[in-house]
Order: C-alpha cells, then sequence, then structure tokens
C-alpha cells in the first residue's frame, strides 16, 4: 500500500472515531444547562439528580474527546505536512483561535463542572456548565471554519517564493471565517451534535423506563431529551436543505456525486435509493425526475450540470459519495418522525408505556452517531480528490519525509488503541448507566436514606 | 522596535514555556505515581492533578495550533521529521488521558494497577519524548536543500538529545513532586518530600551536565548572552531559581519552594530561547537552519493571530489562575473524586 492511502486511512479513523465524542459534548452541553437550570428555577430534585448523573457521562465522553483531538492537530503537521505548509497561514490561525477561545474556556470550567459541587455555589456551578457548553460551540466554529475553507477557499491569495513554493496566504480575515460554505455547514453541524447529545439521553432513559428502573428519573429525562430531539432533527433538515444547496452552487462535482446526477446537462431526479454503477456512469435505483431541479432552483426543467460536465480527475468516488450522503437523509427523516411521535405520545405519558417505542428509542442513540459520520464522509470524499477544493490535490499535500512502513505502524497502532479505547468506553458506559442515579446525586433533604 | 516574527517567538515559547511549567508537575505526578505504595496515596495524587491536568495539556495544543499558524515550516518539518517519536508522544498523552478518568471507574486492584502503570509509563515516555524532541532542535538536525528533515528516527536518539530527555524528566519529576508537598499532608506528605531530595539531585546532575554539553559543543547557544551582556542575568536568575528549591524545601516554604521550580522550569526553556534566537530549528548545514524569518507566516496573518492573542490572552491567565484558586489547598477525597 502506498503512502498517500494509508495516510487517508489514518486520518479517516483518527478523525472518525474522535468525532464520536465532541458531538456528544455539544448535545450534553445543552442538555447539562437545560437540566441544572431547570434545577435552579424548579428546585425538583430530580433535575439535580439527572445534571449529576450525566456530567459523570459527560466527563468519560469529554477526556476520550480531548485524547483523541490531539491526535488530530498532530497529524497534519506529522502525515500532511505538505498541505500545512500550503495552508498554515490561513488554517493554522483557525486552529489557534480554537484553542486560545474554545479549548481553554471548555477545559477550565470543566473541572468546576466535575469536581466544583462543594467548591463553588450553585450559581458559578451553573455558570460553569453554561461556559463548559459555550467553549464546545466555540470550538465547533473554529473547526468548521478551517474545514469550510478547505471546501470553499475565500480571503486568500496564492504566493510563491523565491524557492518556488506557494502557498495561500490571508488577505481579508472575515472573508475567510465567513467563507461560503462555513455558516451553513457549522449550523447543519451544530444541530446534528444536538441530535447526537438528544437521542443519547432519550436511549438511556428508555432503557430504564422498559427496565421499570428510575422511573422519575427517566420520565423527566425523556421530556427534556425529546424537546431537543424535536428541535435539532427538524433544524437538521432545514439545515441540511442550506447546505446541500450551498453545496450544489459552490462544490458542483461533489453535489453532482451526491445526488447522483449524471447527465452533463438537464433536468435532475431526486434518488429516493439507488446505486451508482460507476464505470457506465448511470444510477439504478427509485427516482422522482425534475425534483432535484425544483427544490435547488424552484424550476422542475432548470438543469444541473452532472458527473458527465466535469473531466473524471476532478470527480470524487461516486457511489460512496452518493450512498454517504443517501443514508444520512434517511437517517434523518428516521429521526424526526421519531421525534415526532414521542413527543406526540408524550400527554398522559403513553410514550413511557409504548414498550415497542421504547425500543426503538434505546436502539436510537445509533442514529445520529451514524448519520454524522455518514454527514462527513459525503463531505470529506465528496471533496475528493481535493484536499484544498481546487487549489491543492489531496496526493500533493502528503508529508514527503514519511514512508509507508512508517505510517502503517501508525496506522496498526491506533486501530489497536482506539478499538481497546472504544470497548472499554461502552464497558464503562454500560457501568455507569447499570449503577444508574445515585441516592447521593439528590440534595440532602430528598434523599431517600440519610 | 520589536518585529511580529519576534513577537511570535515570544508568544509560542510563552505557550510551550507555560505548558512545561503547568502539564510539568502533572507529568512529573506521573513520574512518580508507581513510587507510591497504596491506593489511597493514589487516588490523592490523581485528585491533586484531577481538576487542572486537562487545562494545563490545552498550552500544548495551542501552543502546537500557534507554531502551525506562525511557523508553518517548522510545524510540518519537525512533525513530520520526527514521525515515529511525535506519534509515540501522541500513544502517550492518550494513555495519559485515559488512565487518569478510567482508574478511578472500578474497584478491581487488577483493573487500577493497569491504569497505574499506563499513567506512568505514559508519563515518562511523554516527558523523555519531549526532552529528546527539544534536544533535537538545539543540537540540531539533518535537512535537505528542499526544506525537509533528512535523517532517520535513529538520527534523533543521539546522546544530547537523550540528556536533554532524561533531564527533562527529571525536571518534571522534581517539580511535581513540590506540587505534592502542596497538595497532601501527614505521612503522605512526609513521603513525598523525601521524593523531592532524590528528584532535585538527579535533575541537578542532568542540569550540569547538560548545561556543560552546550557550552562545549553548542557553543552558538551563548553568542546572544556575549552580544547582550544584560541576559547574563537569565542563566544566573535559573541557577539562584533552582538553588532555591531545596533552601525553601529544607525551611518548609513549600510555595517558594514551587514558585522557584517553576521558575526553574521557564528559566531554562527561556534560556534555550536565548540561545537558539532567531534559529527556531538549528540545521546541521547551518545556512539550512528553519528561522523565525524564513520559516514565518505573512505578516497579515501574523497581525491577526496578534489580535486573537491579545484578546484571548487576558481571559485564558483569568480562567487559568481563577481555576487554580478555587481548587487551591489539600486534596480531600469525595464522592465525585477519582
Amino acid at each position: 500500500m502506498d503512502v498517500e492511502l494509508l495516510s487517508r486511512l489514518q486520518f479517516a479513523l483518527t478523525i472518525g472515531f474522535h468525532y464520536i465524542y465532541p458531538p456528544l459534548s455539544i448535545g450534553l452541553g445543552v442538555l447539562l444547562v437545560a437540566m441544572e437550570g431547570t434545577y435552579l428555577v424548579t428546585k425538583a430534585p430530580v433535575y439535580q439528580q439527572m445534571t449529576r448523573f450525566f456530567v459523570r457521562v459527560f466527563g468519560l465522553t469529554f477526556a476520550i474527546g480531548v485524547a483523541t483531538g490531539i491526535v488530530m492537530e498532530f497529524e497534519f503537521g506529522t502525515n500532511w505536512a505538505t498541505y500545512s505548509r500550503f495552508v498554515g497561514d490561513v488554517f493554522g490561525s483557525a486552529l489557534a483561535a480554537e484553542g486560545i477561545f474554545a479549548f481553554f474556556l471548555e477545559s477550565g470550567f470543566l473541572a468546576l463542572l466535575l469536581f466544583g459541587w462543594d467548591k463553588v455555589g450553585p450559581r458559578l456551578h451553573f455558570l460553569s456548565t453554561i461556559l463548559v457548553c459555550l467553549g464546545a460551540h466555540f470550538s465547533a466554529i473554529w473547526i468548521i471554519v478551517a474545514n469550510s475553507w478547505m471546501q470553499t477557499p475565500a480571503g486568500y491569495h496564492l504566493v510563491t517564493d523565491a524557492a518556488g513554493r506557494t502557498r495561500a496566504e490571508i488577505t481579508d480575515f472575515w472573508a475567510l471565517v465567513f467563507n461560503p460554505s462555513s455558516v451553513d455547514r457549522l449550523l447543519h453541524t451544530v444541530v446534528a451534535a444536538w441530535s447526537a447529545g438528544a437521542f443519547f439521553v432519550l436511549s438511556i432513559a428508555a432503557y430504564y423506563l422498559l427496565k421499570r428502573r428510575h422511573e422519575v428519573f427517566a420520565q423527566a429525562t425523556m421530556r427534556i431529551g425529546l424537546a431537543l430531539a424535536v428541535v435539532a432533527a427538524l433544524a437538521s433538515l432545514v439545515t441540511g436543505d442550506l447546505s446541500a444547496k450551498g453545496v450544489a452552487k459552490q462544490q458542483p462535482e461533489k453535489f453532482a456525486a451526491m445526488e447522483g446526477v449524471m447527465e452533463a446537462s438537464g433536468p435532475a431526479a431526486v434518488h429516493v435509493l439507488g446505486w451508482v454503477d460507476e464505470a457506465n456512469r448511470r444510477v439504478v435505483g427509485l427516482e422522482i425526475p425534475g425534483l432535484l431541479s425544483w427544490m435547488v432552483t424552484g424550476d422542475a426543467a432548470a438543469p444541473i450540470p452532472g458527473v458527465k460536465a466535469f473531466p473524471a480527475k476532478d470527480l470524487p468516488p461516486l457511489n460512496l459519495t452518493f450512498q454517504g450522503f443517501h443514508l444520512m437523509v434517511a437517517i434523518g427523516v428516521g429521526l424526526i418522525a421519531l421525534a415526532v411521535i414521542g413527543v406526540a405520545l408524550l400527554p398522559g405519558g403513553r410514550l413511557f408505556r409504548t414498550t415497542w417505542l421504547l425500543r426503538v428509542f434505546i436502539v436510537s442513540v445509533l442514529g445520529p452517531q451514524l448519520a454524522n459520520q455518514l454527514g462527513w464522509m459525503t463531505a470529506e470524499v465528496g471533496r475528493q480528490p481535493w484536499i484544498v477544493y481546487k487549489l491543492m490535490r489531496t496526493a500533493d499535500g502528503l508529508s514527503r519525509v514519511v514512508t509507508a512502513p512508517e505510517v502503517l505502524f501508525s496506522l496498526v497502532l491506533f486501530t489497536a488503541i482506539y478499538l481497546l479505547l472504544f470497548v472499554l468506553f461502552l464497558y464503562l458506559l454500560d457501568q455507569k448507566i447499570a449503577h444508574g442515579p445515585l441516592d447521593d446525586d439528590l440534595p440532602a433533604d430528598a434523599r431517600h436514606r440519610a | 522596535m520589536i518585529d511580529l516574527p519576534t513577537l511570535w517567538f515570544l508568544f509560542v515559547g510563552a505557550l510551550l514555556g507555560g505548558y512545561a511549567v503547568l502539564d510539568g508537575f502533572d507529568l512529573g505526578v506521573g513520574v512518580l505515581h508507581l513510587f507510591s505504595k497504596t491506593d489511597e496515596q493514589r487516588r490523592i495524587f490523581l485528585n491533586a492533578i484531577g481538576p487542572v491536568w486537562d487545562g494545563n495539556e490545552v498550552w500544548l495544543v495551542t501552543g502546537g495550533g500557534a507554531l502551525f499558524a506562525a511557523f508553518p515550516d517548522v510545524y510540518a518539518t519537525v512533525f513530520s521529521g520526527f514521525y515515529i517519536p511525535m506519534i509515540l508522544l501522541l500513544v502517550g498523552l492518550i494513555f495519559r488521558a485515559v488512565a487518569i478518568e478510567f482508574r478511578s471507574k472500578q474497584p478491581g486492584a487488577g483493573w487500577r494497577r493497569a491504569w497505574d502503570r499506563s499513567f506512568s509509563v505514559a508519563s515518562v515516555a511523554s516527558s523523555l519524548l519531549m526532552g529528546i524532541a527539544l534536544g533535537n532542535v538545539i543540537w540540531g538536525i539533518p535537512i535537505g536543500p528542499d526544506g525537509e528533515f533528512s535523517g532517520s528516527t535513529l538520527t534523533l536518539l543521539n546522546p544530547y538529545a537523550l540528556l536533554t530527555g532524561a533531564t527533562t524528566v527529571a525536571l518534571f519529576a522534581m517539580h511535581g513532586a513540590i506540587y505534592l508537598v502542596l497538595k497532601t499532608e501527614g505521612d503522605v506528605q512526609r513521603m513525598v518530600k523525601g521524593w523531592v531530595n532524590h528528584a532535585i539531585i538527579v535533575f541537578v546532575i542532568g542540569y550540569t551536565t547538560t548545561t556543560m554539553a552546550t557550552l562545549i559543543y553548542r557553543p552558538e547557544m551563548t553568542a546572544l548572552i556575549r552580544a547582550h551582556p544584560l541576559l547574563f542575568a537569565l542563566p544566573v536568575a535559573t541557577m539562584l531559581a533552582v538553588a532555591n528549591v531545596p533552601r525553601s524545601m529544607h525551611h518548609g516554604r513549600h510555595g517558594r519552594a514551587f514558585i522557584s521550580s517553576s521558575a526553574a522550569v521557564l528559566g531554562l526553556f527561556a534560556l534555550v530561547g536565548v540561545g537558539m534566537f532567531p534559529t527556531l530549528v538549528c540545521a546541521a548545514d547551518q545556512a539550512r537552519s528553519l528561522t523565525i524569518y524564513n520559516a514565518s507566516s505573512s505578516p497579515a496573518t501574523l497581525m491577526i493571530m496578534l489580535i486573537i492573542a491579545l484578546v484571548g490572552i487576558p481571559l485564558v491567565l483569568g480562567y487559568t489562575i481563577s481555576i487554580y484558586w478555587i481548587f487551591r489547598g489539600k486534596v480531600k477525597l469525595d464522592s465525585m473524586s477519582y
């Protein structure tokens, strides 16, 4: 295997594994603010118990997120050094801003969130929860800005030095930050992260309801989780639509691959499902003619440039991009349905007795996780063969001095370690769930035993 | 008037120096972890660094980001050139982080022993690798005409780098032991005080040997001090800070001992900076050395980041100081502890 394939596999593995955790931090962050805020307003003991229980879970997911996040930053230098030289002037600033504005905030106040219960008063603790939640969101902002710049570069110019090496340099910082895709993609990513948090707590609560354990806790958790789930799932649809329209305009090759539009020009169909025959440039499946043209332009007859309109060397892997996108959308629609049904069955607590639905909620935790992975796969695979769209090809971004055996060594090492971490994470999470919310988590006067 | 690359040399130096002072003590706690005997002692140690280690590591993440942004060619050449050590450093940092979090989650002796060992080995390895990387940057690495590292992993394991690596481990162990003295009481504190004495001796041997090796083999490291005699105050102050560590410990002024060892860490790091300036990575062929001028980002970027830094740094210092203030005092184990 060559260095490029190995480095790409390693990046895919390390980012894919890392990305299980930040959405949980973002989504749980919002929920913790809601839970602790509700406790401070209502003083209902169950909300304090809920906050403390999920803070412990948050601590676990956060630790793995931090441990695997530092790998991402280093990997730009270790495996993608040529890319780093090319983009450092632009991309590095966003990373540095992430460190200064997000990570310090998050990690500092996390200490109070986890260990500060007896060190500070309830208001200051609540403030810490809010700041950790904000920090998680800030970090999303900067990394999405950096990634969006790779999709739709703006606010830069190319400069070639005396030695003949070219790099991108900033000309307009705000044009870089608000590059054409950053806002749409940020919104879509953040609401998808809320979904990850919401269905995560719903899954745990549904499990308790099904087992008839901690029922007061579980019902209250269900209500808070469903409120966020419904907002997040619906918002994913809206922001996803905005993002897709952006892609249609800014990265037509990716859009054609996502939607399976093959003909060079002409009205385009939406494929409900399908399989891309890459060799013959056709899609087998169920399609609704003209719908895509109408969704993008408002006119069912409007032409959408398809795969055949672009040189083969500028096209991403077609079927992978297509399937990633379609599966993500299907899961997203499923999550909307689930959240809406859940809310509809809330009055009178019917939801809490509907066994089959609780079972669906238990596995629903996988939905946003899969959709997040698939969405990112679509975005990144769909950008290929470019590492920075239209500016640098992925193959040209590699480290020049790193050899295939070295990358193979690190890839095997990361695979083994991440498998171990994942198994341990699931085991510890399972233990925490089995252990359940503790009596100690209730305010002193509401505990069952002294 | 100071120019932008120089300013960023100082900023990146301040971030990495801050990292050395802060994560230095929690890495040092890891180095010493296996010397403790009981589960309760180990829990006290982990809870002593529990609320702060993660924030400390952010200094490295931000320092790395600032290096990437301000001196992308240094970041690219060093990180890709030091591929295997960098990967091992990452593995070390991963295991440290999860060991701290995972250890307390199960009561079993085997489980805890495994994470104790992970934490300690990972802390030693991380400190050693960072020391080795720093040593190589000072000693000089082979750099080709294209600006890329042209040696191998074995090139990096030269005696000078191994010496700086070992000295770093000893320095962090001393620094960590003093931190533990501050956070413990009674018998545990008496035990930890004994470690401080040993760590000081090992560190002073490493410090003296490294200084001699640097003066003999890399005399250019003194050029800036010779040109600006006032800078001679820096090595003197560093030496006094080191000497003040055992003195303060002897008088039972643990806070002062910790401030002295922090000053020693910073002083040593600053000495490296003064010795190297304006070079960031010495090349075996000096014409190819990466300097703050030939490896930096554009003035526009350095200016934008300067604004980001000026807005951000007061906030960062504010949080850091508040968190340390809130968690001051001796460790008390409770239900939310590790």
